[in-house]
């Protein structure tokens, strides 16, 4: 049954991923991103992590997502023009080019690094409490003090950076 | 029973699921015919009375009609997320309310080998999947309004989503503030942990204890629902009807379904919260869910009675009270719940 | 159960997609796009090998990626507003004016 479950999100992750790459209208690109945060989410879920599964969807799918749709439909992002020349060999200006061979250089390199490792299995089903919200709250309030309190500052940071970035000049 | 035969406890969960399933759906359609019987008794008339004793049948009537609408489609609009927003709005409307315990565990008179809780599902991080299925929600508005190719839609659908957004803050303030009183996240703890009573006649509810609390998350639900006096967006006399102008037939009856769930959802989850859940004097156990569906009641005719009363706020106005009155007092609220619970505990 | 080994392919499949985005699309918010999905490969990878190893660490490590991820979005799409007021195009061969 986990096994199962593990197949279909991860598919569904892989393909809306591939798909927000791969196809021209932006407003799609994002809805099929959010798609691909929802199974990841799943994913999360899998690996007895419910805290982080429920904090990627308010986080990611729930507040950077909308923050993307907007900027798509107020600067009214047109869809992208093919490219002019033809598609397998040439693909366009010679920085596409070197990408594209970049780029299948990375995940074929990624890829068998990883299947050469040693198949590791889970550590066995650890007490609930290891993963609940409150031993991570406590965590993060103790060990990790300084990194929570700093992010807030990062936050605020990020904010009054936006707002200043984004303002029309007079 | 047989190998291939779902076990009863099985049979049970589901059937418990569909049961929730239609009572949300006919929670809406009792929403349609108390809302316009009451908007008509305080605007001092009878409201529908043809079909139905009472008129108690219309919002059937309002069903089929709208069922044999046509369904009508801008030409320039797009196709596929035209046809999918009204089902993003309606599906999280309904999937809230999958955390929402309405009663205690039961047995079915025996039937079953363990009590089953009445509750979907008791995830113990329940309040946090109600924000995010909350914030879920937005995205059908705002497809909704980008996707008609309307300048009306459009701009009610990003007021809509800007003003939800907005108010989600203080939302979650409010909650925080319960979930520190109460100790845990799932929602069923949290109402188990309303139980007693302070000498003798007083429930331990947490609307006693935070005051502030119910206000700033009655302020905050109301307008996440896109009810007065926060509806703007969907004002007749400014915007035409906002981001649901281009919508006929089932989308809108989808639309319009999501807004009285949704608004169920938010009574429901406050009654949760606030008010005790199902826990009442009186009645036993396993009827104690009359108390919860008592209580839902009387938060939804408070909302309803809210709307034909008061005057909407004007858009500005509404994200300034969201921003700079609600939001301060949310956090005044949670520390102060900080600070009590430090002293007390 | 499901190895971790499955789990570690998944996420570098997923970075290796971001990386091709980046690298290949001519719209900077399809970039950005980009961007997040390798975070979120990231992500998987931590609480993966934090569950592998049965703590918790793995977890709190994500929080941390998400908060950084959302503060860098919300900079990088003021950046785009900013740029595209500017030269009323979403393309990065438009800001190319300082290739020498």
């Amino acid at each position: 049954m986990e096994t199962f479950a593990f197949y279909v999100f991860a598919a569904i992750a892989v393909i809306a991923s591939l798909l927000v790459v791969a196809q021209r209208n932006p407003m799609y690109s994002v809805m099929l991103l959010i798609t691909s945060f929802g199974a990841l989410a799943g994913l999360y879920v899998l690996l007895d992590a419910p805290f982080t599964a429920v904090t990627q969807i308010i986080i990611y799918a729930g507040a950077i997502m909308v923050l993307f749709l907007f900027v798509v439909m107020l600067l009214n992002v047109p869809r992208e023009e093919p490219l002019p020349s033809a598609i397998a060999g040439m693909l366009g200006p010679s920085g596409m080019r070197l990408g594209a061979v970049l780029s299948v250089l990375l995940a074929a390199e990624v890829l068998w690094a990883l299947s050469r490792i040693a198949p590791g299995s889970f550590a066995p089903e650890h007490a609930e409490s290891v993963s609940s919200v409150a031993n991570i709250g406590r965590m993060l309030f103790t060990q990790h003090a300084f990194a929570f309190e700093v992010t807030s500052v990062l936050i605020l940071v990020a904010m009054v950076g936006a707002v200043v970035l984004a303002r029309k000049e007079h | 029973m047989a190998a291939w035969m779902p076990s009863p406890a099985l049979l049970a969960h589901l059937g418990l699921i569909f049961v929730i399933f239609q009572m949300l759906v006919l929670s809406a359609a009792f929403m349609v015919w108390m809302e316009r019987k009451v908007c008509a008794y305080i605007q001092d008339r009878v409201g529908p009375n043809r079909v139905g004793y009472a008129g108690w049948l219309q919002p059937f009537a309002d069903v089929i009609k709208l069922i044999t609408k046509e369904e009508l489609r801008p030409k320039a609009a797009d196709a596929l997320l035209f046809s999918i927003a009204p089902v993003i709005s309606a599906a999280a409307a309904f999937a809230a309310f999958a955390v929402v315990p309405f009663g205690t565990s039961t047995t079915l008179f025996g039937l079953l080998d363990e009590p089953m809780p009445l509750q979907v599902t008791d995830v113990n991080v329940g309040v946090l999947v109600l924000f995010a299925i909350t914030s879920m929600g937005i995205y059908g508005i705002v497809i909704a309004g980008w996707s008609s190719n309307s300048k009306y839609s459009l701009l009610g659908g990003l007021r809509s989503s800007a003003q939800m957004i907005s108010y989600e803050l203080s939302y979650a303030l409010a909650l925080a503030a319960v979930v520190m009183l109460a100790g845990s996240l799932s929602l069923r703890e949290v109402v188990m942990s309303q139980s007693g009573y302070w000498w003798g006649f007083i429930p331990k509810w947490y609307i006693f204890l935070q005051p502030l609390g119910f206000f700033i998350y009655m302020c905050a639900g109301v307008a996440e629902t896109n009810r007065a006096p926060f509806d703007f967006p969907e004002a007749e006399q400014e915007l035409v009807a906002g981001y649901h102008t281009e919508y006929s037939s089932m989308s809108f009856a989808l639309f319009f379904l999501a807004e009285y769930v949704n608004m169920v959802t938010v009574s429901a989850v406050a009654t949760s919260l606030y008010l005790g859940g199902w826990l009442g004097p009186l009645l036993p156990d396993w009827l104690a869910w009359i108390w919860f569906l008592v209580k839902v009641f009387l938060l939804l005719f408070f909302y309803v009675w809210m709307r034909w009363t008061l005057p909407r706020y004007r858009y500005d106005q509404l994200m300034e009270f969201g921003w700079k009155w609600l939001l301060p007092a949310a956090v005044l609220n949670l520390l102060a719940t900080a600070a009590l619970v430090l002293w007390i505990g | 159960m499901v190895p971790l080994n499955h789990f570690l392919l998944l996420s570098g499949l997923l970075f290796a997609i971001g990386t091709a985005g980046v690298f290949l699309r001519r719209n900077l918010i399809t970039v950005l796009l980009s961007i997040e999905i390798m975070l979120n490969a990231v992500n998987l990878t931590f609480v993966a090998v934090g569950r592998f190893h049965g703590t918790v660490d793995g977890q709190i490590i994500t929080f941390f990626v998400m908060t950084v991820a959302a503060a860098e979005a919300a900079v990088g799409l003021a950046i785009v507003i900013a740029l595209f007021r500017h030269r009323e195009s979403l393309s990065p061969d438009a800001f190319t004016s300082l290739k020498w």
